[in-house]
């Protein structure tokens, strides 16, 4: 396939994409590095799903993964927090650094390093329990049982993420009763309660209303000032709106990688601009 | 062609139409639904009018029993359970029935005073009993043994002196009757409890000073020590029993004189008597008191006379108990085993193996378990702890015999499977993204398990739950082999320490209906006490069932995250 053949080419899209830059756009270079990935291959029993992948994700920006369903955009992020460990027949070829370390290595604490890189899910995934408890449970998991600390750590967490004002007076009903928006407003208050250092979120609002959707991003925006996001998103308007780096994949391949502003007006590759301009995906 | 098409259809279509429509299906799962129901409130029904109304207390007929050809006899008693019966078959009972009436109403007709008939009940054909009368005076009396006495009381008597007779007889029967009970409460109350606490400890001691023997550690300071305790006990022992037999003394201080039907008097020791009534001069309420009254009986006493008479108590407590016993194993057996099989095995031909296995066992008969427990539980565990810790008591076996412990934990084995399925079903309907969650929020697989996954499970738990203790309670088979008996001495829950025994035998309302309706030496009296305790244990079937039902509905309410 031509895909795979151009792989090899493409793994420093990002130095090839510095020539034709625009003035005001970003540039990788001058950012600080959260997270590498180095030649990540990622297979399914026999079937590949993510093909070498490189990649380098900028410490407090907003980095979108695009490309049509099944390109392996949604592989790559759970691979940041090792949650593909949970496939049994998922197996990572190369290296994910976060800092120097590679969080594949044997040494590595699973539960600590998601501590560290925290996720939302695309369909709210609120625990049957209060508002207040699920906040709390990733604080408890860390050993945090001192009321005060708990408290105050919630409603910093609620405040974070834009909730507080309309949960205050109910934090200890249910959180099943709230909606699908204020849903997965708590699910990145539980997610920033931990104080992560980067949040991963798998196309959070796909699964909202409009109005919803436009909180999240407002939230998104406010977050990537203290955080690392990485988001995944099919929603090409939402990547340009909310991200200032974009990936483009396609059938496990990174195809395009470099600045939004970019990638949106002069991308570099033709399949990029078919998929941009809606010719397919 | 179409307009052809069109008429034919309408035509031959109204039954179509009907059974496109859809409702013969509803009628007919309808009508199954109706039927399932009016059988389960046909059989609640019966059992409950069968063994309910054995407790009212029926009217006393004196009547004039007349078989053609033969002398008309005298009898006196109460009228039972009528049916019908064919001529053929009277006939071929040697009864001379003439005429052509094909059909006789026959009634059970209890004429008591077994200890001068011999027998309680003797069948009559209803139109041969004339000239029947209700005496106002005729006086019904439940005794200790031997069952009712029927007849006029003619006087009552204080150490064989006459008190009262003729019209003041009964008055004062029935006060003196009241001190009796009370005294007889008292004499139980002191051989059960205080005797049998001293029992219980001078037992222990017995058994101490042997295991010392055992061990070749009985000193002479062990064996003072223990001599002395010993006969503290027997000085509280001598003490209860000075009481026993003074409260002897006083219980057996009355006496009543009885006229029965045959003309001869009777002289019946009061401290004998359980109740006397006069059923014919009751009212609607007195018989509702004494209904009730024999209704607690049933449910809060002891039973006497071979399980035919009294109460069912001690079964009651003995399912109820095992029932709980086997929950509390079954439950955390059964969960952590479905817990490995789903969440930390690999899923595989093993997994599917196993999984085959368990849900083949469900369907193993119950007496085989019975018989596993037997050699298992009673003979080699049970065996090999009366082996190791319970030497001095040999060769009377503790734990290696049947008992309550041992057919808790057999019932646990026939019910793990349901528990074993249910909660993995559970599981399994927990959603990926709750764990996901979880785990994203760096909790590890057991902390997932433990805050999320279990709590969300405990609604599916409950279910195995429920349907382990439906199963258990009714099982009757593998428990005759592992611990229920006809009548246990003791309950397995006393105020001696250590309280609960799980040593123990043990009664149960399936083996007691077994009992009572087929080795019963009084198949005519018992047949009702069958209805009434089968009732009971659908009722107590059913209150642990409510019991774990709401509970589960709790869990649901606390939990239903599953919606999505």
């Amino acid at each position: 396939m031509v895909q795979t053949k151009e792989k090899t080419n493409m793994t420093h899209a990002i130095d090839m994409g510095g020539a034709n830059r625009a003035p005001q756009t970003r540039k990788l270079e001058d950012e600080k590095i959260a997270l590498t990935v180095r030649d990540l291959s990622l297979f399914y029993s026999e079937k590949q799903a993510l093909n070498s992948i490189n990649l380098q994700i900028p410490e407090k920006r907003v980095t979108a993964f695009i490309g049509p369903s099944g390109c392996g955009k949604s592989t790559l992020l759970r691979c940041f927090n090792r949650m593909n460990d949970l496939v049994d027949t998922a197996r990572i070829e190369g290296q994910l650094l976060l800092g120097d370390k590679n969080i594949y290595d044997k040494d590595v604490d699973v539960a600590r390093l998601r501590r560290r890189i925290g996720m939302v899910f695309q369909k709210p995934n609120p625990f049957p329990k209060s508002i207040y408890e699920n906040v709390a449970y990733g604080l408890r998991l860390a050993g945090i049982s001192k009321k005060r600390t708990l408290d105050e750590t919630v409603e910093w967490a609620l405040k974070g993420a834009a909730l507080w004002d309309e949960v205050k007076d109910r934090l200890h009903d249910n959180a099943l009763g709230m909606s699908g928006g204020q849903q997965q407003r708590l699910v990145i208050a539980r997610s920033i309660a931990i104080k992560p250092e980067v949040l991963l979120l798998d196309e959070p609002a796909s699964a909202l209303d409009p109005i919803s959707t436009l909180k999240i991003e407002e939230l998104i925006n406010d977050l990537k000032n203290d955080y690392t996001i990485v988001i995944v998103t099919h929603n090409m308007q939402q990547a340009a709106r909310v991200s200032d780096y974009t990936a483009f994949m396609y059938l496990g391949d990174l195809v395009e990688y470099g600045a939004t502003d970019k990638i949106f007006t002069v991308p570099e590759k033709k399949q990029t601009e078919d998929y941009i301009t809606g010719r397919y995906g | 062609m179409s307009e052809h098409h069109l008429i034919g259809a309408q035509r031959g279509s109204a039954f179509k139409a009907w059974y496109k429509s859809g409702d013969p299906w509803i009628w007919m799962t309808g009508g199954a639904v109706a039927i399932s129901l009016l059988l389960v409130i046909g059989l609640l029904g019966l059992i409950a009018f069968r063994g309910l109304a054995h407790f009212w207390p029926a009217d006393v007929v004196q009547a004039s029993y007349q078989v053609p050809g033969q002398e008309p006899m005298r009898v006196l008693g109460e009228l039972r359970e009528g049916e019908l019966v064919s001529k053929s078959r009277l006939e071929s009972a040697g009864l001379p029935v003439e005429g052509d009436k094909e059909f006789y109403d026959r009634y059970l007709f209890k004429v008591g005073n077994r200890d001068i008939y011999g027998s309680d009940f003797r069948y009559v054909i209803d139109d041969w009993l004339v000239e029947r009368e209700f005496p106002q005076d005729i006086t019904v009396f439940e005794r200790l043994e031997w069952g009712n006495l029927y007849g006029w009381v003619e006087s009552v008597s204080e150490n064989g002196e006459v008190v009262a007779s003729g019209d003041d007889a009964w008055p004062t029967l029935r006060e003196r009757q009241k001190r009796t009970h009370k005294l007889r409460n008292q004499i139980e109350s002191i051989e059960k409890h205080d005797i049998g606490a001293i029992n219980y400890a001078l037992e222990k001691l017995r058994l101490k000073r042997r295991g010392l023997e055992i061990r070749n550690a009985l000193t002479a300071e062990a064996e003072q020590k223990i001599a002395n305790e010993e006969a503290e006990l027997q000085a509280r022992y001598k003490g209860y029993e000075d009481e026993l037999i003074s409260l002897y003394g006083d219980i057996q201080r009355d006496s009543v004189t009885v006229r029965v039907m045959t003309g001869e008097t009777r002289t019946v020791d009061l401290s004998k008597v359980v109740r006397v009534y006069r059923p014919n001069a009751m009212g609607v309420f007195g018989k509702l008191g004494h209904y009730a009254s024999k209704l607690w009986e049933f449910v809060a006493d002891e039973p006497r006379e071979a399980n035919t008479e009294g109460g069912i108590f001690p079964a009651i407590f003995g399912t109820v108990l095992m029932v709980l016993l086997m929950s509390v194993f079954v439950t955390p057996f059964g969960v952590v085993a479905a817990l490995y099989l789903r969440e930390y095995a690999k899923q595989g031909v093993m997994t599917r193996i196993i999984r085959i296995a368990v849900n083949n066992l469900a369907g193993v008969p119950s007496i085989v378990y019975g018989v596993f427990g037997l050699g298992f539980f009673v003979y080699f565990l049970g065996g090999s702890i009366d082996a190791l810790f319970f030497p001095e008591a040999l060769p009377t076996p503790t734990f290696g015999t049947g008992g309550i412990l041992w057919a808790s934990l057999t019932l646990a084995i026939l019910t793990l499977p349901v528990v074993i399925v249910a909660t993995e079903e559970g599981l399994s309907r927990i959603p990926r993204s709750l764990r996901e969650a979880s785990l994203a929020l760096g909790a590890t697989k057991a902390e997932t398990l433990w805050k999320v996954v279990l709590p969300m499970a405990s609604p599916a738990m409950m279910t195995g739950l429920i349907l382990a203790v439906a199963r258990a309670a009714g099982e009757v088979a593998p428990l005759m082999l592992v611990g229920v008996v006809k009548l246990a001495p003791s309950l397995p829950l006393d105020g001696n320490m250590p309280f609960i025994h799980l040593d123990r035998k043990f009664m149960h309302l399936g083996f007691h209906i077994y009992d009572v309706g087929f080795q019963s030496p009084n198949v005519e009296a018992a047949r009702p006490l069958v209805y009434a305790t089968a009732l009971l244990l659908v009722l107590v079937i059913i209150a642990l069932n409510l019991f774990a039902v709401r509970v589960r509905n709790r869990l649901r309410e606390k939990y239903r995250a599953l919606e999505h």
